[in-house]
């Protein structure tokens, strides 16, 4: 657990950071709260030769709420996100998230823009963006592009972001309606066996709209666009929900690991499903 | 007594000795993180080792080719087994009469195996090194299934001992097996099975699992070549057994070797043996005239310091059709990896695995066990408990358990009937055990009658009518143990480790002002010795515990003792504590008795003082006597108040305890809630209520950890797929239900202070209960066995494969 050696940069600003980004190519990687980053360097399983610590960059940093409007920067702490009362009230879908991932010592490091860059499967902000439908911000050398995150994601690890580009905000409405984050894990600490966001908003006794994405269910997160179906415009009754939670179970596609073999997660993942579900049917 | 002394509950309760919940003096430092810790040791100039380990778990080593490591700037040695054969080191003896590569020598058996030793100025010029040591294997076929180990055209692991067929314990069958040990009677127990009236037969498996302490393993290895003399420290249970060991292999003289054990971090069994980094922190300490530190990583203590377990238990229990126990038989397939590690003392090759008729009065009983050899990591250490008896009470726990399933009996009832009776100790077991003392049923009535055991069952029925009814998705189940544990060995007419007879020691110092410092030949690993044993002495030799200092783990200054595992310290330091203290008082007598002018015989004991016989306003203190000890020539006594003690106990000690678990499962997912558990123990005398507490919490909690997740698991290629905390279980306080402890008293009649030892009760007792609650909860669908960790998916699994997902 002694990582090679590298080269250790802190710029106060994303273009200082592009541009020792342009200078190394290859051999950079910014680092954000470094949960998985510092991992992989102690277990040699990623060479770096230039670290860009991102801490020092303020611009990163900060949540605003404007009317609906919800941006975060990317260096924004998983603390942060519980913490923010304004958020809370925008949308409380994430501190519900934040509260289920690690500890509180990790949620003081990790941030929401190195959980939803780093393309990780595990981690469960991806999964929630989807459900929340946010846009990503990604800066580079040629400036300022957004990236809807039910785009972003390609395959464990592989993301729309370019080499050159540091993810710096991420945006998205504040949902409204009833809200639920449901995740199966063995510990605290552990990726998710099986979780899902769910959002829904009713018109009297209609579902108006709802959003469904899963967590560590497939090799990227998974937006259910059958299962959302099969809600909205219904009275979310049983059968409803529970066409819902067949076609979500159908849309994901687990692996064996040791939580399970892939029969065990897929039920577990009904479950889970189901009771995201019906809790923000509830709060709806 | 005159005015001026206050009364005796008043002084005794001021020495803090036995009974007293006194606060744990060695948590002044560890809180505020000033330990002294085996990786805070730093000595001028020195270096750092780090291995390179096999990624293959069986192969040939072709070549190494160092030349790229030995360029990396600060790099100082490269050593391989290719250098430490001259020297007779590139193997080591075991403490179970095998032998270990100390490095590889022209091959590899497990994963992670220790490969070459990498010497350098600093930690990351090593690891850099590390990763440049050029290493050509060949891939041989794996052997992971123990089942599989013997079979026509299985890969023959162990090359060098192929062609013997006299193993440390008896005759081998096959290259891969180690031995074959046997006790009880086989022929009548055989006869009993096949003419009960009922017989339960199950394989009941305990899984591959690791101590994995907080702090992980490592050494500090100063060779001063001017003198000659051997500093070594590092984490070990056992220092002064290390100190012999480290002579014998290594030829340096014994007095020339000073071990030290500083503050450790936990040990549950871990740090009893001696692994390729203390060797080879040695051997490059003499190489290169440096002081050389290894400290493993957690990957490599998980990986390929001593596991734990790893028993396949095949059981028949016979019994009347009333459930009167007439006889138990069992077969073992031990697997124990590599090279048979296990710490185990010498005659007992399965250790007190024979333990394993529980706390039942069963007249007749079989057990066989055969060692294995398979590419995995070696060990078979006693993990938080004495040798295998964890895996026997939860053999004997769940064989209960499946009787009563066979019986359609209440497995309490079970208990109950067959339980030895209070009166039958002391009591020898069919297995060749003599049990010291117990009474179970009051034991076992108090635990059902607090749980509400009647009300709990009643509870469960109406549970399960909800169940299916369609109600809830939750089982409820109650998990049963009443264990008895075998701690404290051992006498040494049977119990030795490599011809080290298991006694323990302790010797005084009193001070002049009556203060004391005692030292012993155990090693507190977070047991609190330095708080409890002053304990010990505070009631034997009426000194304020806060007045002794203790002292461990320095074999220059401490006695010989064999060390700290097995619940060994409390029955044999605490007694030779217990013993020395003794000396003390009778010396301390003669001295009052001069200076109160009167003859020996008519002075007693009052808790801190000898006072005349019929006249209590005459009396000495001990702090007179102290102080008298040094300034006065007394006729016929030597000067100063010292006393040394070697206490070899007349037999073991037998904790016990009734433990009940109660769950609640929710089939769907699998995921378990424990809505209470209750733990009563009986360690006979009780130290320190506060330590025990906290002893019994640690114990339980690493129980939970085994039961529902903790794992060494292997895929069938023999790649580690557990090897790190990610996937290895520990449980964080969010997983950690509350406890409720509670006890009963049964003292040691053999033991100076009736005390049996509890630290490893809470893991022996509590493996069972929880996993007695799994299956407890599918009883009434059809489950008699599923195999441990109870983890989400295998808990899921049961509930898939009755159908209750349907």
């Amino acid at each position: 657990m002694i990582p090679a050696a590298f080269d250790y940069h802190r710029p106060a600003s994303v273009e200082d950071a592009l541009k020792i980004i342009s200078e190394h190519g290859d051999d950079a990687r910014v680092i954000a709260g470094g949960h998985s980053l510092i991992p992989m360097m102690k277990l040699r399983m990623t060479d770096i030769g230039h670290l860009i610590d991102l801490q020092s960059i303020d611009s990163l940093k900060g949540i605003t709420v404007d009317g609906a409007t919800v941006k975060i920067g990317a260096m924004t702490t998983q603390h942060e996100l519980i913490e923010n009362a304004a958020l809370q009230t925008a949308a409380p879908i994430i501190s519900e998230a934040a509260l289920q991932i690690a500890d509180p010592q990790v949620r003081y490091m990790g941030t929401i823009g190195g959980n939803v860059a780093n393309g990780d499967p595990g981690n469960d902000m991806p999964g929630l963006m989807q459900c929340l439908d946010a846009t990503y911000t990604l800066k580079g050398p040629n400036g300022l592009r957004d990236v809807p995150a039910r785009e972003f994601y390609e395959a464990a690890y592989f993301t729309g972001r370019e080499d050159d580009e540091i993810l710096t905000e991420i945006q998205f409405s504040a949902p409204g309606g009833g809200y639920a984050y449901e995740k199966q894990k063995r510990k605290i600490g552990d990726y998710a066996t099986a979780a899902a966001g769910v959002l829904i908003t009713k018109d009297g006794d209609t579902c108006a709209s709802a959003s469904i994405a899963l967590t560590n269910l497939a090799d990227t997160p998974v937006y259910c666009e059958e299962a959302v179906d099969a809600l909205v415009g219904s009275s979310l009754d049983a059968a409803a929900v529970s066409a819902a939670v067949s076609a979500a179970v159908d849309a994901s596609d687990p692996g064996e690991d040791n939580r399970g073999p892939v029969a065990f997660k897929k039920h577990a993942a009904g479950i889970v499903i189901r009771r995201a579900i019906e809790r923000a049917i509830e709060r709806a | 007594m005159n005015e001026m002394t206050p009364p005796k509950e008043e002084r005794a309760a001021a020495l803090k000795g036995l009974g007293s919940s006194r606060k744990r003096v060695e948590d002044a430092r560890f809180t505020q993180g000033k330990g002294n810790y085996v990786d805070d040791i730093k000595l001028p100039g020195m270096l750092f080792g780090d291995f390179v380990r096999s990624p293959y778990p069986h192969a040939n080593v072709k070549s190494i080719n160092t030349e790229a490591a030995l360029a990396v700037p600060g790099v100082v040695a490269v050593l391989t087994a290719a250098d430490l054969e001259p020297l007779g080191l590139h193997w080591m003896p075991t403490l179970a009469g095998d032998k270990q590569m100390v490095l590889a020598d022209g091959k590899v058996l497990f994963q992670g195996q220790e490969v070459a030793f990498v010497v350098a100025s600093d930690r990351y010029a090593a690891a850099d090194a590390v990763e440049l040591v050029e290493v050509e294997y060949e891939e041989l076929p794996v052997v992971v299934d123990p089942f599989k180990a013997e079979i026509d055209g299985a890969p023959v692991l162990r090359e060098d001992i192929a062609e013997t067929l006299e193993g440390a314990h008896g005759p081998r069958r096959h290259p891969n097996h180690i031995f074959t040990w046997e006790a009880g009677d086989k022929e009548a127990t055989e006869a009993i099975v096949d003419g009960a009236d009922v017989v339960a037969e199950e394989m009941i498996y305990y899984h591959r699992t690791h101590p994995c302490p907080l702090e992980t393993c490592g050494s500090v290895a100063s060779m001063d070549k001017v003198n000659g003399k051997l500093t070594l420290y590092g984490t070990f249970q056992a220092p002064h057994a290390v100190r012999t060991v480290a002579s014998l292999i290594s030829g340096i003289a014994e007095h020339n070797i000073r071990v030290i054990s500083p503050d450790i971090g936990g040990g549950f069994g871990n740090k009893v043996g001696v692994y390729p980094g203390y060797v080879c922190s040695i051997v490059a300490s003499i190489v290169t005239g440096k002081p050389v530190k290894w400290v493993e990583d957690r990957i490599e203590n998980l990986t390929s310091t001593a596991f734990a377990r790893d028993y396949w238990m095949q059981g028949k229990i016979a019994a009347t059709k009333e459930g009167k126990i007439t006889g138990l038989w069992c077969h073992t397939t031990a697997d124990h990896g590599a090279f048979d590690a296990c710490a185990d003392p010498t005659k007992f090759p399965a250790g007190f695995m024979n333990i394993c008729t529980g706390s039942y009065d069963i007249p007749t009983a079989y057990l066989a066990v055969d060692g294995i050899y398979t590419n995995k990591a070696p060990g078979g250490v006693a993990y938080r408990c004495s040798f295998r008896v964890t895996e026997a009470a939860y053999f004997i726990e769940r064989m209960i358990e499946v009787l009563a399933i066979k019986l359609d009996m209440d497995a309490a009832e079970l208990r109950r009937i067959n339980f030895i009776k209070k009166e039958q100790f002391p009591y020898n077991s069919a297995l060749g055990w003599e049990y010291d003392s117990g009474d179970y049923h009051t034991a076992w009535d108090k635990a059902l009658e607090t749980v509400d055991y009647k009300g709990l069952r009643e509870e469960q029925a109406k549970q399960l009518e909800d169940f299916k009814a369609g109600k809830t998705r939750k089982l409820m189940g109650i998990g049963l143990t009443h264990f008895t544990e075998i701690v404290g060995a051992g006498p040494v007419k049977n119990c030795d480790i490599l011809g080290l007879g298991m006694f323990d020691s302790c010797e005084i110092r009193i001070h002049p002002t009556g203060s004391a410092i005692a030292r012993l030949g155990t090693i507190s690993q977070g047991q609190g010795h330095a708080t409890t044993f002053a304990q010990i002495l505070a009631s034997e030799i009426g000194i304020p515990a806060d007045d002794i200092t203790l002292e461990e783990g320095d074999t220059d200054t401490a006695p010989y003792g064999l060390g700290t595992y097995g619940s060994r310290s409390t029955p044999v330091a605490g007694a030779a504590t217990a013993m020395a203290g003794r000396k003390i008082r009778a010396k301390a007598q003669m001295i009052a008795a001069y200076l109160l002018e009167v003859h020996d015989d008519d002075v007693e004991w009052d808790v801190d003082r000898f006072v005349v016989k019929g006249a209590p306003e005459r009396f000495k203190t001990m702090k007179e006597i102290a102080f008298a000890s040094y300034n006065q020539a007394i006729p016929g006594v030597e000067p100063g108040l010292e006393a040394v003690s070697y206490y070899d106990p007349p037999n073991m000690t037998y904790p016990f305890g009734a433990y009940i678990c109660v769950m609640d499962i929710d089939v769907d997912t699998g995921t378990t809630d424990i809505r209470s558990f209750y733990a009563l123990d009986d360690c006979g005398t009780r130290i320190n209520p506060m330590i025990i507490e906290g002893q019994v919490h640690g114990g339980l909690t690493e129980a939970l950890a085994i039961a529902l997740g903790q794992e060494i698991a292997y895929d069938e290629m023999g790649n580690v797929k557990t090897g790190s905390l990610m996937d290895f279980f520990i449980p964080t306080m969010w997983e950690t239900p509350n406890y409720t402890t509670d006890h009963t008293t049964t003292p040691s009649p053999h033991h100076p202070i009736g005390a049996k030892g509890v630290g490893e009760s809470p893991n022996v007792g509590g493996v069972p209960c929880f996993s007695n609650a799994i299956h407890d909860a599918f009883r009434s669908f059809g489950l008699t066995q599923s195999h441990m960790p109870h983890d989400h998916w295998r808990v899921w699994k049961i509930a898939n494969e009755l159908g209750l997902h349907n």
